[in-house]
């Protein structure tokens, strides 16, 4: 039983080192036609025509079909309401419909025999579009009601979570300091592009989709909605994925038209997006403008926050309808003592290309608003910036906190150990004042060199997920569960979880993966939850077949089930090594009458459904330190530090990997990665060349710890997500380093923190000084 | 993201090539490398009716020695100068191998070529910069027969040079050796195309003085551009870094720089204003250890 | 559909001949045509590097290659590195080094990075981590960090092992 808690290699690996992944574009299936979308070029226009006759009639096309194809098909719905919000007017149709809100929105499917030909067919469908007025600002278009939704403003509603009387603490707080800030627009951009493989049996009449990830079910169940076919006529079958980030496995319009096209011709159909179309087609995300305003005391306590924002929610609202926004506001008041706080976020519809969810929804931007803001206020209060959060920070005797709060439904209830305690362990293993004392004696030889530090709070692990685990004659271990394999692990997590309860080595356990015939519901990999909630339910699971199984060892070795304990993928008598029976031989006897039961499933098999009915809240700290070049404005981190609290680490080197991976992520935010539009909302980042992730050769050495000092209280492995807490503090401490290696009087304004911008910085502070 | 239809061919001699080219007229692309040509092709950027494929030409491949200048044959790939033995370019131009690293990653270096990327005309590119600042000729196989195009009159904007249809770049000459050349550029990432580059060449003279000197910047305007006021001021000089700095600043004033999504015209500015201090450094500091080396008992 | 032309290439050591459309991707004829699957194709536009194969020993990207291109070449892929069988054979140690440094997450870039990684090692087996950070920076991953790949490449310089055939030096001077 020494399977948790050790950094086993990974179950995965061995076929991707080989070139045996099993991706969607290795599926080849015969007859197979290739599915490409058509998109507008153009940010906003209302469709005069579409003339697909030139595209049709091309040799090897197949099909092309157009919004009139689908008349009456609903909108793509989303995955979690929010209360006082209707998104209906906002939802995304399969191919637009009437207008075209983006550049990128499909508006045609062309079905070929061969990607070149579908490629070669799509650039025959003639649009004929008449251009509307674009808005591509969130905060200035937040009241316009554009024509192309008639009746309906942009502002698609607002989120407020608020509590205490913020107007009279402001109101008689001795210092307020405000800022302004601004994230920039972003993607998780996965190596590997989306994709869907679907077939129609017209025999078995059952559809097999290949490729679906992070939410398999939700979207059978949205899939066979639209289509009009019986969600059990509908098999997900697992793949890997070449990760996810929250991006991949939304369910999007291409989700939709691969399985129709499938059952339209009755030939498989393959999609598989380049990287173009990705760039302009898939989630985009975090571009929020935010004010935000804190008040003190005379001793620097924080009385209150105010923040409002304008989340650009581009063309559509997607399925992940408010998520961002109800991430950005609930969470904005972070690790802090705080009497009162208000934050709104107002959703805004734009002229680009949709958001959604991407690693740290809302906290990427909360934790860089608010702890950028800490730093403005302790220059202005004039104390220390780490000082300032060490008055601040929630102590163990306050620990757990109840923020008077409903996040999703559930209690807020900050259920950590103490933050303070964490800030002041971290900083000491990684040296936090040697760190300033080095910056300071850079600045005295004149280089450019500053330290920022960030405090985050987390969220992980909410809703319910279900697994089966079964034990076959010959022993064979098979858990299948709800999660999905976006890269992080996973399968090897899993198997480590069902390989502690048989006592068996963790490769010896089969994982299975969203596969729709096998288990019939499950949540899903999002939001740092497939280890607390999929994993719990496996450990149910497991723990139902060794109850079945203590039961027929009971009988077959003829003694007291409690006497029973697991050893090594069998039941024995305690004490008594020679009486033993294997889980093989104890799956082989209870298929028999003896052990068979009305009501009960022959076997052992068990079933096993976990419901967090609350949120866990990690947290952690971030610290950086960087050198600004001042002739280039480039910025280059010279050290990187993450702590975070995980409560139990099931494989600490996968956790380590999900913070180091995560913050590289973080750091392309900060420094690199951006989507900007022209001023007719065309998407100017359309390449990897454009669109710019960190490169080896852009990184100082990532350390990060983890703390295991507060096992979560709500599940019973006292786990806390890991996926997120890399990535949802870097643009707050990148961009508190820059702050104070430019000695900037104000903020940095935006991220990310591109050369120009930085050198812009430095020539307004260089204005400042010639002022004052 | 795939090619739109193209007939493709694979002549064996140049001749054979140039009458291709010239079949096909303004429609026909040269294929050397494909690392420039490739990416538009994907998507659909490009859509040429053929492509003349000049692998076979191998003669078009090395350098060497001709009248005193160092001939690159337009098929010589990034990597093959990198990793050049050749005491000609190793002693006389070190520049080039230093500048082939710049480029891309090894594995963008292994195919793509000086030929190729002289060709495509890049404003930011470092061929095109290194050929304006060293006053390299360009050998061009026409219809009509070779001809040589100066640096100089080769780039005529962006992405467009003096090549006319049917015409086939076989080489670049580097007229005389250059030691104390150096290049300085910034690009968002290394092995990206850089924002803006800059070249430049000091040599001193006996008396410690700036005998000679050039500057290029590429990335600025739409094609690789001397700066002659900078180049002035500088002629003569006591090498002293209030000189160069002074020298930079006026380079960089005199540029038009152009915007686009990567830069705005500032930053480019700004940019061009350190960078060509920084190589002007390099430059100096190669031709002083020079001068010492010369100077040394 | 332009005429197809033929294609003369070995791939990992077998020789093939083809007939090909004349714009197909390197990438796409060993994936589509040769069942070469493991190479992976991320962008389509040399910038990720997850395509790199070897070709005449050289790393190159895939996509940025027409399989035209590619004629009377040896081409070696990720297929080619395990021992003996691509699906059974036992891990050569480059790849033996990436799963115990935890160097692959989704695993999409890690063919790529292997193919890059083995190239380094046949030319520089000493390099060290700086020259080993140059050359991983040619390729992109977006979920490991690189810092396991570099480490995984670093330890694969230990083992003392020759990661491949050493008649494969030859100079990149052809385009």
């Amino acid at each position: 039983m020494n399977a948790i808690g050790v950094s086993v290699p990974r179950l995965e690996d061995d076929r991707l080192l080989r070139g045996q992944g099993r991706f969607h574009d290795e599926i080849v299936r015969p007859g197979q036609l290739w599915l490409r979308v058509v998109r507008s070029p153009v940010a906003h226009a209302r469709i005069r025509g579409i003339d697909v006759e030139a595209a049709a009639a091309l040799p090897g096309v197949v099909d092309v079909i157009t919004a009139a194809d689908l008349a009456g098909m609903p909108r793509i719905p989303v995955r979690q309401p929010s209360p006082g919000i209707d998104f209906t007017p906002y939802l995304q149709p399969a191919l637009a419909t009437g207008f075209v809100q983006y550049v990128g929105d499909p508006v045609a499917a062309v079905l070929a025999e061969d990607p070149y030909l579908a490629e070669d067919a799509a650039d025959l469908v003639a649009l004929d579009l008449e251009e509307l007025p674009v808005s591509l600002d969130a905060r200035a278009g937040a009241t316009l009601r554009p024509e192309s939704r008639p009746g309906e403003s942009a502002l698609v509603g607002t989120v407020d979570f608020s509590y205490g009387d913020v107007d009279e603490v402001f109101a008689t707080a001795p210092h307020v300091v405000a800022a302004d800030l601004k994230v920039g627009r972003h993607s998780g951009t996965p190596l590997e592009p989306r994709g869907l493989v679907a077939e129609w049996n017209a025999r078995a009449r059952r559809m097999t989709v290949w490729g679906a990830t992070k939410v398999p079910y939700f979207n059978r169940r949205v899939t066979a909605r639209m289509l009009g076919i019986a969600e059990h006529q509908i098999h997900m079958l697992e793949s890997d994925a070449g990760g996810s980030f929250g991006i991949r496995g939304e369910f999007y319009p291409e989700d939709l038209l691969v399985p129709f096209l499938a059952l339209r011709t009755g030939r498989p159909v393959k999609w598989t997006e380049d990287r173009t179309e990705h760039l302009i087609a898939a989630n985009h995300a975090r571009e929020q403008e935010h004010r935000i305003e804190l008040a003190f005391d005379e001793r620097y306590r924080l009385l209150g926050l105010r923040g409002e924002a304008w989340l650009d929610t581009g063309g559509y609202i997607r399925t992940h309808g408010a998520v961002v926004a109800a991430l950005t506001s609930a969470l904005m008041s972070g690790p802090y003592r705080m009497a009162a706080c208000r934050s709104r976020v107002h959703i805004v519809t734009t002229n680009k290309t949709p958001v959604g969810t991407y690693r740290a929804p809302g906290r990427f931007q909360h934790n860089f608003v608010r702890e950028h803001a800490m730093d403005l206020a302790a220059d202005r209060l004039g104390v220390d910036p780490v000082e300032l959060r060490r008055i601040n920070l929630l102590d163990g005797g306050e620990l757990p906190h109840r923020r008077p709060l409903h996040v999703f439904g559930a209690p807020m209830l900050l259920d950590g150990k103490d933050h303070l305690e964490h800030f002041d362990k971290s900083r000491e293993i990684f040296g936090y004042d040697t760190w300033r004392e080095e910056a300071r004696r850079a600045r005295e030889q004149g280089r450019l060199v500053g330290t920022g530090c960030a405090v985050i709070l987390e969220k992980a692990g909410l809703g319910h997920d279900s697994a089966v685990v079964d034990v076959g004659v010959t022993g064979a271990i098979r858990v299948a569960m709800g999660g999905a394999n976006v890269g992080q692990g996973v399968e090897t997590v899993m198997a480590q979880i069902a390989a502690e309860e048989f006592d068996v080595r963790t490769e010896s356990v089969t994982v299975v993966l969203s596969d729709t015939d096998i288990l019939a519901d499950g949540s899903g990999t999002f939001a740092s939850r497939t280890t607390v909630v999929g994993g719990t339910a496996v450990k149910l699971a497991a723990e139902q077949v060794l109850a079945k199984a203590r039961r027929v060892a009971a009988g077959l070795l003829g003694t007291d089930p409690d006497r029973l304990v697991v050893r090594d993928g069998g039941l024995e008598a305690d004490g008594e090594p020679g009486r033993r029976v294997t889980l093989g031989e104890i799956a082989a006897a209870s298929f028999a009458p003896p052990y068979v039961r009305t009501g009960e499933e022959p076997g052992l098999i068990g079933r096993g459904t976990y419901l967090a009915d609350a949120m866990t809240y990690p947290y952690g700290a971030h610290y950086a330190q960087a050198e600004v070049d001042p002739g280039t404005g480039a910025v280059k981190l010279l050290r990187y530090a993450v702590s975070y609290e995980i409560g139990r680490a099931v494989n600490p080197a996968l956790v380590h990997a999900q913070l180091v991976g995560g913050t590289v992520q973080g750091i392309g935010g900060a420094l690199f990665e951006e989507f900007p539009y022209d001023e007719r909302g065309m998407p100017l980042a359309t390449t990897l060349g454009d669109y710019l992730w960190p490169r080896a050769s852009d990184l100082p050495e990532i350390r990060t710890e983890i703390f295991e000092d507060s096992p979560a209280p709500g599940n019973p492995l006292g786990v806390r997500g890991a996926g997120e807490g890399g990535t949802a503090g870097v643009g707050a401490a990148v961009a508190n380093a820059v702050r104070d290696a430019l000695r900037l009087t104000g903020t940095v304004g935006a991220l990310p923190l591109l050369p120009d911008r930085v050198m812009t910085l430095m020539k307004s502070q260089d204005d400042d000084g010639a002022t004052t | 993201m795939k090619p739109p239809p193209f007939a493709y061919h694979r002549p064996d001699t140049a001749e054979e090539a140039v009458q291709l080219l010239t079949e096909y007229g303004p429609d026909a692309r040269v294929l050397a490398g494909g690392q420039s040509l490739l990416p538009l092709l994907n998507r659909r950027l490009v859509r040429p009716i053929a492509l003349v494929d000049v692998a076979r030409l191998a003669a078009l491949r090395g350098t060497g020695r001709q009248d005193g200048a160092l001939r690159v044959g337009a098929l010589t790939t990034h990597a093959a100068l990198e990793r050049t033995a050749d005491p000609h370019v190793r002693d006389g131009l070190p520049v080039l191998p230093e500048t082939a690293r710049l480029i891309g990653h090894l594995p963008v270096r292994v195919r793509g070529t000086v030929g190729g990327s002289l060709a495509h005309a890049d404003p930011a590119a470092e061929w095109c910069l290194l050929a304006v600042l060293l006053d390299a000729d360009l050998d061009v196989l026409g219809p009509e027969g070779q001809r040589t195009i100066p640096a100089a009159e080769f780039f005529t904007g962006a992405h467009r040079t003096a090549l006319a249809p049917g015409d086939l770049l076989t080489g670049v000459r580097f007229p005389r050796p250059a030691a104390t050349a150096a290049v300085a550029e910034y690009g968002p990432q290394r092995g990206s195309l850089p924002l803006v580059a800059a070249g430049a060449e000091i040599v001193l003279g006996p008396d410690g003085r700036i005998a000679a000197t050039r500057i290029a910047l590429g990335g600025v305007e739409d094609r690789p551009v001397r700066s002659g006021t900078a180049e002035q001021a500088l002629l003569g000089g006591v090498p002293e870094p209030r000189l160069l700095d002074h020298a930079a600043r006026l380079a960089a004033k005199d540029l038009d720089p152009r915007a686009d999504h990567r830069a705005p015209a500032g930053y480019r500015r700004d940019l061009a204003r350190t960078l060509t201090g920084r190589t002007l450094a390099a430059s100096l500091a190669r031709s002083t250890a020079r001068l010492q080396e010369a100077t040394a008992p | 559909m332009t005429t197809p032309i033929p294609l003369e290439l070995s791939a990992n050591g077998a020789a093939h001949t083809l007939a090909v459309d004349p714009r197909r991707s390197l990438a796409d004829v060993l994936r589509r045509d040769l069942g070469l699957t493991g190479t992976t194709v991320g962008c389509e536009t040399g910038v990720c590097g997850s395509c790199t194969v070897l070709v005449n020993g050289e790393p190159v990207r895939s996509c940025l290659m027409l399989a035209a291109q590619a004629d009377g070449t040896a081409v070696e892929t990720v297929e080619s590195l395990a021992e003996n069988d691509p699906t059974s054979g036992r891990l050569n140690p480059l790849q033996r080094s990436f799963k115990e440094n935890f160097a692959l997450q989704c695993g999409f870039c890690t063919p790529g990075f292997l193919m890059l990684g083995t190239a380094l090692l046949r030319k520089e087996p000493t390099a060290d981590r700086a020259r080993i950070t140059e050359c991983v920076a040619a390729n992109l991953c977006r979920c490991t960090g690189y810092a396991a790949i570099v480490d995984a490449v670093e330890a694969a310089t230990r083992t003392g092992d020759a990661f491949g055939p050493e008649d494969q030096e030859q100079e990149g001077a052809d385009a």
